[in-house]
């Protein structure tokens, strides 16, 4: 696998282990998920124990150790969103994309995650498409979030829908 | 030498401590004992077990504070500290219910649960197997005292675990044991078979070193490199294992001491 692009993020940053958050977080957008090898990589750059540069990527909810899809999908299930039935508009978006909550389709055109919480409550259900945030979803809703993404993958890849993967979440919760 | 003492009464009695001291320091200083789970006088106090908790006031102020007093240090004059006032004890109990659900078989904890009159813990365990109380000792020994960092907490509340990085065979470990030493509950297993050392938890099999004098094999041969650079012990030395060191030890001294009949030592 190339790593030059850790190498070069972590010029970038400067290789202080106080950099580490940072440090991953621009490796995340250069892989779109945290490569074990990038991981080592890093450690070794930073000279942080590789035992806990893994401790920090497992931690945060943002850091992802398995490939995502090309667009992420984030549904709240914090309170406020919960008490509004999020639980429902989450159902419905796993039907729609044949997928698990923490998962990524088979086409790896979108992964799912489930946050408690973006701080936009009055708002809520809020589901959160590719950083755009679409407030007071309902179930019928789903379906014209998703459209014109689904539209485009499916035009740039007419061959496969979204199939399911079943594809686990962080490896941490196993 | 010089130090600031303040003056502290612990459960009525008074004493004076170097200023920053720990208020558990302060209470086995004078043979106070408080119970502890993730404190270790060789590592630096991490908080992590709540077991340890004291109450504190300062007078003229109202009711006291709860604390953990391995973390809490005594910067002020004329605090005082009470290890098992009504409410710490109750905190206690607490705590270590809440430890027994989450590992109802581990001795040490059934024992604290008896000490603390508790009969039938209030929740229910989720699991039977579990030992690890997650006081982080096995991660703190191996990255502040062996310097080598080979295992760390990964994932979060429920899903929180010590584990080595990836959860594969960690490379950083030496296989010394000292996690094994440390930990409290007996969670981390260290199988020495023959010429293999190996703790399963961390995927660990090492190769053992032989002793050059009786042949059995002592210790892991990436420890003893390990051991011989820190130390700057003598390689040899460490080409033996712990029995022989101690008889070859013991007949250089004997030997010695025929040499040289002027020595202190001597009968009666
Ligand atoms: S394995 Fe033992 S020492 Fe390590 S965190 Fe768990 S209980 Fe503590
Ligand atoms: S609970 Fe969903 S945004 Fe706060
Ligand atoms: S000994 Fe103080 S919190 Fe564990």
């Amino acid at each position: 696998m190339d790593l030059t692009k850790v190498d070069e993020v972590v010029e970038r940053n400067g290789a202080d282990p106080s950099m580490l958050i940072a440090v991953l977080q621009e490796v995340q957008v250069e892989y779109n998920f945290l490569p074990k090898d990038a991981l080592r990589r890093v450690a070794c750059l930073l000279n942080i124990p590789p035992s806990r540069v893994y401790s920090v990527a497992n931690f945060y909810r943002a850091f992802s150790l398995v490939p995502r899809g090309r667009h992420l999908i984030q549904i709240c299930l914090g309170t406020a969103c919960h008490v509004r039935g999020s639980d429902r508009i989450l159902e419905q978006i796993e039907r729609t994309l044949s997928v698990r909550a923490g998962g990524t389709t088979a086409d790896q055109e979108f992964s799912l995650e489930t946050v408690n919480c973006l701080g936009a409550c009055a708002l809520g259900p809020v589901v959160v498409l590719d950083g755009e945030y679409h407030g007071r979803m309902t179930v019928s809703k789903v379906e014209s979030v998703l459209k014109p993404v689904r539209a485009a993958a499916a035009a740039a890849n007419p061959a496969g829908g979204s199939a399911a993967t079943g594809a686990p979440g962080q490896e941490a919760d196993k | 030498m010089g130090e600031t003492m303040v003056t502290t009464k612990i459960n009525g009695r008074e004493t004076r401590v170097p200023i920053d001291t720990t208020a558990l320091e302060a209470a086995r200083s004078i043979g106070v004992e408080i119970p502890t789970l993730c404190y270790h006088p060789a590592l630096v106090p991490y908080g992590a077990c709540r077991l340890c908790l004291v109450e504190v006031k300062r007078p003229g102020h109202g009711g006291g504070r709860i604390v953990t007093s391995c973390t809490f240090h005594i910067r002020e004059e004329g605090l005082e500290i009470d290890t098992h006032s009504e409410r710490a004890q109750r905190d206690r109990k607490l705590v270590v219910e809440l430890l027994l659900a989450r590992c109802p078989n581990v001795e040490l904890l059934q024992r604290l649960g008896k000490d603390l009159g508790i009969d039938k813990p209030r929740f229910t365990a989720q699991k039977q197997d579990e030992n690890c109380i997650l006081c982080g000792l096995c991660v703190r020994v191996c990255e502040e005292l062996i310097g080598q960092s080979a295992i760390s907490f990964t994932g979060r509340g429920p899903g929180r675990e010590v584990s080595t990085p990836f959860l594969e065979p960690s490379e950083a470990c030496i296989g010394c044991g000292a996690c094994a030493f440390v930990c409290p509950t007996h969670a981390i297993e260290v199988q020495d078979l023959l010429q293999l050392r190996k703790l399963d938890k961390w995927g660990t099999s090492l190769q053992q070193r032989p002793c050059v004098r009786c042949g059995k094999f002592f210790a892991p041969e990436v420890e003893l490199e390990k051991l011989s650079d820190r130390l700057e012990l003598v390689k040899n030395w460490l080409q033996l294992c712990p029995e022989c060191r101690r008889e070859v030890a013991a007949t250089d001294w004997i030997v010695g001491l025929r040499a040289s009949p002027a020595s202190p030592v001597r009968r009666g």
